[in-house]
């Protein structure tokens, strides 16, 4: 079947099996960040966005994507690169294999709620399984990111 | 002095540049952005994909197997049975050898002996055709009757390992012909006598069970052959030196042919302490000569992955009514599955890192243990290896005891947990060099508030809260056995290749190990260029596992920049036309002493790569006689529904002795993840199999991992000890975190529903239960 989608701002055309799974998909076409940690939809490390709304891409066939605008790691780097730091200065990435699935929810989180709550933070981001961080060190990071971003006066910061 | 000298070096050490600061792990922000360093990402895309198909009987003999279909299949390069493998046995362990895990595999067997043992391998052109023809091969099997109760495998009837070859290595009390992988007992003082004049016994049995590590990333494997016609294995292990020699003895092939590698590890945990699936790709590479990849499904990485030894420990503890524990008797029964790796040896660590945290009064204490086989996943190397299981049962003991006993369960440990200065005849005679315990257990308590949140407090919405407590203890590297390596080279800009043969699995120690040789190198952080692991490459080192990377590979660091130091000097003195034992090495440059005359770290560099006879390169490997535990205080307090059994964790809080933090901001990360994982085995995480031995929780939706939404608070702090035998004082951190959940947790159950639950995990189905048994009795005890 042909689809017609674009990847990381670029457009893609291509024949594709009617059954490949879109994480499939995105590893094919270089977007390695974008990871498998279980079959059941259940660990969040496959997370993309599409249209701007967090998915598992493992749980969405390449066909469905038809038509929309799917934003992996890959090509959000800067906007990760913003915050991503702040983790890394607690110590949580840790293994980093759940860190991309993580990073793009919580860039989905963030525009979707630039000053949320710890509360809301764990909400948003349960579906994220680590098992290596314990996640307390992802929400300091976070937090300290929202602080940071506070005290700089960042335009998502002052909406509130 | 001496007491005000160790004084200091436990306090902030304020003289270290590099040493006890938060360093960001060095490959943090590569991770944090999702570049391409994992297996799957960095090798080649059109290996052969290699599948198995495994057993769907728990104890069976293949009669016969017909993959003449499946070969059919378009796109099938390879099907492989018993019949095409070597016949020669071998273990998975992770281990120095020889081995004290039997070697009782084949690549493929005859004989399958638990649901999920693999029974062909599939290597096709795509994943579609590899499995398709996994679906086309036709086995006739003969199903025998299973073990599938450990309590029963002992000198039962059926056999899990009746075949001629078994063979064990070391001399570990194993028996194929009786079930049992490993069996012994030590002891010290007399356990009849002092049990028989203790006031109080207390005789408890425990039940955990085989919990998976999980690791985000499964398990995983990628071969092909090198330029020079050898094996080059890209593997997600924390072995790689025993996974050259695992492969070695499975395949039949040299040492020298085969070099393994691995690229960054999306986590261990120990898992990946055993070669769980790189024989089976590598075999495809051998025989077709084309790269191949295997990665397991997480299907396969819970049902047929190396998760932690089940055991039911009995406890008999002795003691006053003043609270004195002066006998403790530990008995171990391992269920180590259908193979036996990490089985003789995991058991070992139930007794042997439980029991001296009492040393105090100690008069007499006796381990023994039984560790069988049974038709079950096959168990392995899981954080905590032992320690956890044992520490579970015997914090619960001690925490029942004090309940009995009406003392504060915080203060009988002040008055029995082992001291700074004591000798541990549990621990193999070794001394408590560096032990904060008892400031751990002082610190907890005023951090988390204990005598204010230990009372049970009836919220008056259904719901209690109550608190618990429990220590731990583990080891720091295995004594007299693992060896750690470090090679150190200078560049010509002044900077440092610092290579090693630890694997760095997410936890740091790439970045710890860097932070060790900028100190004695006296540069910053940034300075050194770490590199790991490869065995064509790296010095030798056992590998990431037993705590022992901080612990002995730091040493290693630690003699092998003093060598490159007297180098460096060697080389400066040359040009200087002095002796090199005038030279100081000064961080960016040597001073020729009583002079002004310098040479820079970059002109030495370049003067070693012209018309030189010395390498700027130095390699040491360390080794140690000791184990020198870490201690930990863990105390939690929960909110527990009355009528659901819910328990939520409202604050965990851990004060941890790892000697002298190197980096406390990842030693911090290590101490929450260890409870967080802990918490899920204590309340979630379940093992279960049906009457045919089938596992029931092959995902994460029935084999539920804890969440962000799962625990509450968590905060950790540290109370420094300097071990003398560690490099800058460091001992372990990366096992003992997980070991204090399950006994802390226990107690608060038992606090907010007095039911002492003796089997984890403790579920809200269990709690439940458990109250009604409860309430039943009680009104039954009325009529």
């Amino acid at each position: 079947m042909e689809v017609k989608l674009t990847l990381n701002g670029k457009p893609v055309t291509e024949q594709v099996e009617p059954d490949l799974l879109l994480i499939d998909f995105l590893r094919a076409h270089g977007c390695y960040s974008v990871k498998r940690g279980c079959e059941t939809s259940g660990c969040g490390l496959c997370t993309v966005l599409m249209d701007d709304r967090p998915i598992l891409s493992c749980s969405v066939l390449t066909v469905r994507a038809g038509g929309h605008s799917i934003w992996t790691l890959e090509g959000l780097q800067q906007e990760a690169e913003d915050f991503v730091g702040f983790i890394a200065d607690q110590g949580a990435d840790q293994c980093g294999f759940c860190n991309p699935g993580f990073v793009m929810n919580t860039i989905a989180l963030l525009r979707e709620n630039p000053d949320p709550t710890d509360d809301e933070i764990r909400a948003y981001l349960a579906g994220n399984l680590c098992r290596c961080s314990g996640y307390d060190g992802q929400l300091r990071g976070i937090r300290s990111y929202l602080e940071s971003r506070r005290q700089k006066g960042g335009s998502h910061g002052a909406e509130r | 002095m001496e007491q005000k000298d160790k004084e200091k070096r436990e306090q902030n050490t304020p003289e270290y540049k590099n040493i006890n600061r938060p360093v960001r792990k060095k490959d943090a922000m590569q991770l944090l952005l999702g570049k391409p360093v994992y297996m799957d990402d960095i090798t080649r895309r059109d290996a052969l994909v290699v599948k198995l198909l495994r057993s769907p009987h728990a104890n069976a003999i293949i009669k016969e197997i017909d993959t003449s279909i499946a070969m059919k299949v378009p796109g099938v390069v390879a099907v492989y049975t018993w019949q095409d493998v070597p016949g020669s046995r071998y273990t998975n362990a992770g281990q120095t050898y020889p081995e004290p895990s039997p070697y009782d595999r084949l690549i493929l067997d005859r004989h399958v002996r638990f649901v999920g043992d693999a029974v062909a391998i599939i290597a096709a052109e795509n994943e579609k055709a590899a499995l398709r023809a996994r679906k086309l091969i036709k086995v006739k099997y003969e199903v025998l009757e299973p073990v599938l109760d450990f309590r029963k495998a002992k000198d039962n009837p059926v056999l899990v390992h009746p075949e001629e070859d078994w063979y064990p290595p070391c001399p570990v009390g194993g028996d194929n012909r009786r079930n049992l992988v490993a069996s012994g007992v030590n002891e010290d003082g007399d356990v009849e006598a002092v049990m028989a004049d203790c006031d109080i016994v207390l005789d408890r049995t425990y039940h955990t069970k085989a919990f998976s590590q999980a690791m985000m990333e499964t398990f995983r494997t990628y071969t092909e052959l090198d330029a020079y016609g050898r094996l080059h294995v890209i593997s997600s292990t924390q072995i790689i030196f025993h996974c050259r020699r695992i492969l070695s003895h499975a395949l039949g092939i040299p040492k020298s042919r085969i070099r393994v590698e691995k690229p960054r590890i999306g986590g261990g945990f120990g898992a990946k302490q055993t070669a769980v699936c790189e024989v089976y790709p590598a075999f495809v590479t051998l025989q077709t000569g084309r790269p191949a990849k295997l990665i397991y499904t997480r299907e396969e990485s819970q049902i047929a992955g190396s998760p932690r030894h089940e055991m039911e420990i009995r406890v008999r503890l002795g003691a006053d009514k003043d609270g004195r524990i002066r006998c403790v008797d530990l008995y171990t029964l391992s269920n180590t599955g259908a193979y036996g790796e990490h089985g003789p040896t995991t058991v070992g660590l139930s007794g042997h890192k439980s029991i001296p945290l009492y040393t105090g009064n100690l008069e007499a204490y006796r381990f023994g243990y039984d560790v069988v086989y049974t038709n079950l996943q096959a168990a392995g190397a899981y954080r905590g290896y032992g320690a956890t299981q044992g520490i579970y049962a015997l914090e619960t003991t001690v925490n029942e005891l004090a309940e009995q006993l009406g003392i504060d369960p915080t203060r009988i440990r002040d008055i029995n947990m082992v001291k700074e200065g004591m000798i541990m005849p549990a621990y193999y005679n070794e001394p408590a060099n560096a032990c904060a315990l008892d400031r751990c257990m002082e610190h907890c308590r005023q951090m988390f508030g204990w005598d204010e949140k230990y009372p049970v407090r009836d919220m008056g919405n259904g719901k209690v809260r109550a608190a618990g407590v429990a220590m731990a203890m583990q080891g720091s590297a295995i004594s007299h056995v693992d060896v750690g390596s470090a090679t150190i080279k200078l560049a010509e800009d002044g900077s440092y290749n610092l290579i090693i043969g630890a694997a760095d699995m997410g936890t740091g120690c790439d970045t710890i190990l860097a932070q060790m040789a900028a100190e004695y190198m006296d540069c910053d952080v940034d300075n050194v260029v770490v590199f790991g692991a490869d065995t064509d490459v790296s010095p030798y080192d056992s590998g990431s596992y037993a705590s022992s990377t901080t612990y002995v590979t730091g040493k290693a660091v630690e003699k092998a920049c003093a060598q490159l130091k007297e180098k460096i000097c060697t080389i400066a003195a040359e040009q200087m036309n002095c002796d090199p034992g005038e030279i100081v090495f000064e961080g960016k440059q040597v001073r020729r002493m009583n002079t002004k005359e310098t040479m820079t770290l970059e002109d030495i560099a370049y003067k070693s790569q012209s018309f030189s006879t010395h390498a700027a390169q130095a390699t040491a490997s360390h080794s140690s006689p000791v184990s020198p535990p870490p201690f930990m205080v863990g105390m939690v307090e929960i909110e527990l529904d009355k009528e659901t059994g819910q328990v939520t964790v409202l604050d965990y809080m851990a004060v941890v002795d790892c000697g002298i933090p190197i980096n406390p901001a990842l030693a911090r990360i290590q101490a929450e993840g260890g409870i967080v994982q802990g918490i899920g085995h204590t309340l979630f995480e379940d093992v279960l199999y049906d009457e045919k031995g089938r596992p029931m929780g092959s995902s994460f939706m029935q084999y539920r991992l804890p969440t962000r939404l799962d625990m509450g608070k968590l905060r950790v702090e540290f109370e420094r000890s300097y071990e003398p035998t560690g490099p800058f004082g460091a001992k372990s951190i990366g096992e003992i975190v997980i070991n204090t959940p399950a006994p802390a947790l226990t107690h608060a159950i038992y606090r907010a529903t007095g039911v002492w639950h003796r089997e984890l995990p403790i579920t809200p189905e269990k709690i439940v239960m458990a109250n009604r048994r409860k309430n039943d009795e009680i009104s039954k005890g009325a009529e």
